[in-house]
């Protein structure tokens, strides 16, 4: 089982005082639905050959969606703390 | 945090078997999830399952799991109910192992109210065998017995299992996660005979001949189409007549059958 981290949290400065969540998908287990990407109400994740990748990792609104109906168990969403 | 679903999951046969986009990926993690919020202990726990792409499901999962025949998943977890009511017994089921198959089973088990939890994960075909015609195939649409279209009219067995005496009936889709959630929870919770239909989709062997090619098109479908049983009175009569309601339809109480069975045997030892 090898989860790759396909975009690292970059660290905000100002107003905002939480970061942005954590996004890791698992290319091991992604089999390329697209379900993930169509119902992400935010448009972070992009299809990139037939994988799932995170593409604008500040817009996202922790919703958790893409989580939840991943049907492989290779998306985990790790909110900001604080 | 993420959910850990790996601490009730056999890991080291993951990726699962089901294809690109399969809905039953989803129920898993929706019965996960519900069962973690429960707090239910993992020895506390039985999935059953029949035969199908759904009967899969339980070799994935680190709970006490049966694999049984086609259609007879439910005599076999009554069975365990009965030697083990401790035991919360969940079975997973498609739609033709559970209403096609096993359809005499589940009248009876309905009909017995025994605490028991089915979830039926409807893809509207038989996704293993090849695509044929199932019971919960649609009017009209195309599958590799009807190449013309499905010339009979599918049945709506959540009706069957209200009018059968199951005790707790509910639909949700796998475009509805918080929904599939929240009923799965309290299907398991309830006492006496629940079921949970899932609509989900097929893409490989009902979507692609139905001009719904991608998983993405077929939970749109649900989107569009589905509307909570609650909403569907204040829609105009023509409208409601076209969707599909989902939510909870009965939520009673009755006679348990492994309550009942306790009492007889404590009357026939003279421990009355």
């Amino acid at each position: 089982m090898k989860a790759e981290t396909t975009k690292e949290a970059p660290k905000k400065k100002g107003k905002k005082v939480k970061g942005p969540p954590q996004i890791v998908v698992n290319t091991a287990f992604c089999k390329g639905c697209g379900i993930c990407v169509e119902f992400c109400p935010k448009n972070v994740l992009a299809m990139k050959g037939a994988k799932a990748v995170v593409i604008a990792l500040d817009e996202c609104i922790e919703c958790m969606f893409c989580e939840l109906r991943c049907p492989d168990f290779a998306i985990a969403v790790y909110p900001a703390e604080g | 945090m993420a959910f850990d679903y790996d601490q009730y999951l056999r890991v080291d046969r993951l990726p699962h078997i089901w294809c690109p986009g399969c809905g039953h990926g989803i129920i898993f993690k929706a019965l996960l999830r519900s069962i973690h919020g429960l707090e239910i202990d993992k020895n506390d726990l039985m999935l059953v399952s029949g035969i199908g792409c759904a009967s899969r499901l339980p070799g994935y999962a680190d709970f006490n799991t049966l694999h049984t025949t086609h259609g007879r998943a439910l005599p076999f977890a009554t069975g365990i109910k009965v030697m083990k009511a401790n035991l919360h017994v969940i079975v997973t089921s498609g739609d033709g192992d559970a209403v096609a198959i096993g359809g005499n089973h589940f009248i009876h088990t309905c009909r017995r109210n025994i605490d028991m939890t089915l979830i039926v994960f409807n893809n509207s075909i038989y996704g293993m065998n090849g695509g044929q015609v199932s019971p919960t195939t649609p009017y009209g649409s195309f599958a590799s017995t009807a190449p013309w279209g499905n010339l009979s009219v599918h049945f709506d067995f959540m009706k069957l299992a209200q009018g059968a005496g199951a005790t707790f009936v509910a639909r949700a889709t796998t475009y509805h996660v918080k929904l599939l959630e929240k009923v799965i929870t309290q299907a398991i919770a309830h006492k006496g005979f629940s079921v949970v239909e899932v609509l989900e989709d097929c893409p490989t062997a009902y979507g692609r001949r139905n001009k719904m090619r991608g998983p993405v098109q077929m939970m749109k479908f649900w989107k569009d189409n589905c509307v909570m049983i609650d909403a569907l009175d204040k829609l105009p009569l023509e409208e409601a007549k076209e969707k599909i309601p989902i939510g909870i339809f009965c939520q009673t109480t009755r006679q348990e059958f492994t309550d009942e069975q306790h009492q007889v045997a404590q009357r026939a030892m003279g421990e009355e």
